[in-house]
């Protein structure tokens, strides 16, 4: 489906009946909602309200039972603007059957003060901490109300996604450890703290973790993250699309494909680039690889954190073979730069074609006995059954995708749910489970697997002809964009607003990893703690897509 | 029990055969870094890996190093859990502000004689991220290095060759 497509497609169709359903209850609550045109920030429905009403908006979505998919902050504050015509614009983006709609909402740089959302959906939660410390707004009636992406490294006060903050910063000399943080306190007899991390054991991202313990039991775990937040939202300030699309290949390197399809989908439908067939099919290839490399690695890991190396030894040797086959046909092991705006960098031969699909049958017989024993051994049954359980209810309430969701059961699957190309043409098969504990999410992952090889033999069987790059259109001052991909973490929300020349002005990646992290520190209630890595390890929430 | 016996000795040691050119290389890089190791560090090279703000692509493929194909391990080289048994950092990424402190700490809680490896362009040059509010710009900004290994990420192969130039130095 092309953009030009999706927009006819939104003027024919009569608005989703939800919602009309959601306007009219926001008009009983005094709401003023304006329509945004429907061009921008297509697939999505867009609605502009008056700061005063964004905090009801959220009740009454929340009251409808619609998932908050994330918000973010971007600071209108162009030089040639007068200092009373500055702003910070505010947009939240809501989801029902795999219908999206974007709140909007715009306050003065003078005053940045807007409501907050996160008591209603705490999901968002961080990511409302996150705008605060980037762009100075003040969310009032936030629950938390701590810093979370800032540590130390500069001021309270100056805020790096303004206009005014030099991409270099300002210097501070040494930046010291956060080490006053308020971490939450749990006190009585017998329980005790136990801190870890930045620097973890293995060869992991780098995080804090505070544990509060009595016994072996967990009483409460707190999540401290931002140790990698490099400034990428500050970086993509200025770039041309070849160069956000780098940038976004490097959001999370394990889903490099994802992010930089996500930007790409994002600056693709900002200008209203159509982009060829073949090359959404090859986008859709390597997006698939990168899902089924992932899951390989991490269901081995699983089974490694309660000691069962075998699993983790045969799916290591799977996976490295996948990665080679990547580096022979992409020319990258993680297939890195190789999704760019207008389509892909690198093309197929059919003789290749022939031989994926020799690969994809091996592939298939080599996963049977292992997945076989993964699924049924009694050592592995004993460790990973009913530990770290997500309850359905908490799932929804955080706004949980992917894996994640699918093992709480919630279903939702962007490739199913709000198809996009190639998956609006060939759809792909769902996985579900009520279990929510660790070995739901790992069965959830070999189900995956098996999908992900049988929608690709499907897609090589017709693989379209043509081009493989369209050039991307000059982009309008102003114009946004908002990219929706099923990375394999889940979800991945790319929003882009182009400046006056043709540049990036602002790019914000919303992974998965923002509503996984806090179903963590849910799911690992009650467990014991050296059950805390393998519950860590299924979630797989990633570190450096937090943090940006 | 059966099931794993029966896949195991399906699967064979695919250590030992190389499937194509590039393992030939990394078993001919592998001897010579035994080789070194065995005089330099008897017998065993102890790494503590230290992500510095990488976007974990890096440490992807430094896993890479630990599965059946690389199998680093037959060579001397170890992944520890802590500091205190290293004999060499492998840094990755382009030491974000928030990670200074803690790197600057795991490198004095390394006992010397230490090297610092910097794995990946980042690491090296600051890579895709470079100097900013939020990023050193290198790891030799912020503690010394001694050798480089660029790629974005090094593949396992370049990694090898990387720690066999370390103590060729």
């Amino acid at each position: 489906m092309t953009h030009s497509d999706q927009i006819s497609d939104s003027d024919q169709m009569p608005r989703s009946a939800w919602l009309c359903e959601y306007l009219a209850r926001l008009e009983d609550e005094q709401v003023m909602a304006q329509h945004g045109d429907a061009r921008i920030l297509a697939p999505a429905h867009r609605l502009e309200l008056d700061p005063e009403g964004w905090a009801t908006a959220a009740k009454v979505a929340a009251a409808m039972g619609l998932r908050h998919a994330g918000l973010w902050a971007d600071c209108l504050d162009d030089s040639a603007l007068a200092a009373e015509d500055r702003a910070i614009r505010m947009q939240a983006c809501l989801e029902h059957a795999g219908d999206y709609l974007v709140l909007e909402t715009q306050v003065p740089m003078l005053r940045p003060v807007l409501a907050s959302q996160a008591s209603i959906y705490p999901g968002v939660d961080r990511l409302e901490r996150h705008a605060h410390d980037l762009t100075g707004l003040e969310l009032t009636s936030q629950p938390d109300g701590r810093r979370w992406t800032r540590h130390q490294a500069w001021p309270e006060d100056r805020f790096p996604l303004r206009g005014d903050f030099p991409l270099a910063g300002e210097p501070v000399g040494r930046a010291p450890a956060d080490a006053d943080y308020p971490f939450g306190r749990v006190q009585g007899t017998g329980v005790y703290e136990i801190p870890v991390g930045p620097v973890h054991a293995g060869i992991i991202e780098p995080g804090h973790f505070r544990f509060h313990a009595m016994g072996e039991d967990v009483l409460q775990l707190e999540e401290r993250l931002g140790y990698v937040h490099k400034g990428i939202e500050k970086l993509a300030v200025g770039r041309d699309p070849a160069g956000l699309a780098r940038l976004a290949g490097r959001v999370s390197g394990d889903s490099t494909v994802a992010h930089a399809w996500a930007a790409c989908q994002a600056m693709e439908r900002a200008t209203d680039c159509i982009v060829p067939a073949r090359a959404q099919a090859l986008r859709g290839l390597m997006a698939e690889r990168e899902r089924v490399a992932n899951h390989l690695g991490d269901i081995g890991a699983v089974c490694n954190d309660v000691g069962f190396a075998f699993a983790h030894l045969q799916c290591g040797r799977l996976r490295e073979r996948w990665q080679r086959r990547s580096q022979a046909l992409f020319g990258h092991r993680l297939m890195m730069d190789a999704v760019i705006p207008g389509g892909v960098a690198v093309d197929l031969c059919d003789k290749v074609v022939e031989e994926l699909r020799e690969d994809h049958a091996q592939l298939k017989s080599e996963i049977v006995p292992i997945f076989d024993v993964v699924a049924d051994h009694p050592s592995l049954d004993d460790r990973l059954m009913t530990t770290g359980v997500l309850s359905e209810a908490d799932a929804r309430q955080l706004g949980c995708t992917g894996y994640v969701g699918k093992a709480s059961g919630l279903a939702f699957d962007v490739r199913r749910d709000s198809p996009y190309a190639p998956y609006d043409g060939l759809a792909m098969d769902g996985a579900i489970l009520a279990e929510g504990d660790v070995a739901a999410r790992v069965r959830v992952r070999m189900a995956e697997i098996g999908n992900a090889l049988r929608w690709m033999d499907r897609l090589l069987k017709s693989l379209p002809d043509g081009p493989i790059c369209a050039q991307l259109p000059e982009a309008e001052a102003g114009a946004m964009g908002l990219g929706i991909i099923e990375g394999w973490r889940g979800e991945i929300l790319s929003f882009i607003r182009f400046g006056p020349d043709g540049r990036i002005a602002r790019y914000f990646p919303r992974d998965p990893s923002w509503f996984t992290w806090p179903a963590l520190e849910r799911l690992i209630h009650g467990n014991i703690v050296p059950d805390f890595p393998v519950c860590n390890k299924s979630v797989n929430g990633s570190y450096s897509g937090q943090d940006l | 029990m059966f099931r794993i016996l029966k896949k195991s000795f399906q699967t064979g040691v695919v250590t030992e055969t190389p499937p194509d050119v590039a393992d030939a290389e990394f078993e001919r890089i592998g001897i010579e870094l035994r080789r070194r190791i065995d005089v330099r560090f008897s017998r065993s090279l102890a790494i503590r890996q230290v992500d510095a703000g990488s976007c974990n692509a890096c440490e992807l493929e430094i896993q890479a190093l630990n599965n059946a194909y690389h199998d680093v391990a037959r060579f001397g080289v170890h992944f520890v859990a802590s500091p205190r048994h290293a004999d060499a950092l492998l840094v990755t990424g382009p030491v974000s502000r928030h990670m200074e402190a803690a790197l600057r700490r795991t490198w004095r809680a390394t006992p010397s004689p230490k090297f610092v490896i910097a794995a990946g362009d980042c690491a090296c040059t600051g890579g895709e991220f470079g100097a900013s509010y939020a990023s050193c710009g290198a790891v030799e900004k912020v503690i010394p290095v001694d050798a480089k290994i660029p790629g974005c990420p090094p593949s396992p192969l370049e990694l090898l060759q990387g720690l066999l130039h370390v103590l060729r130095g």
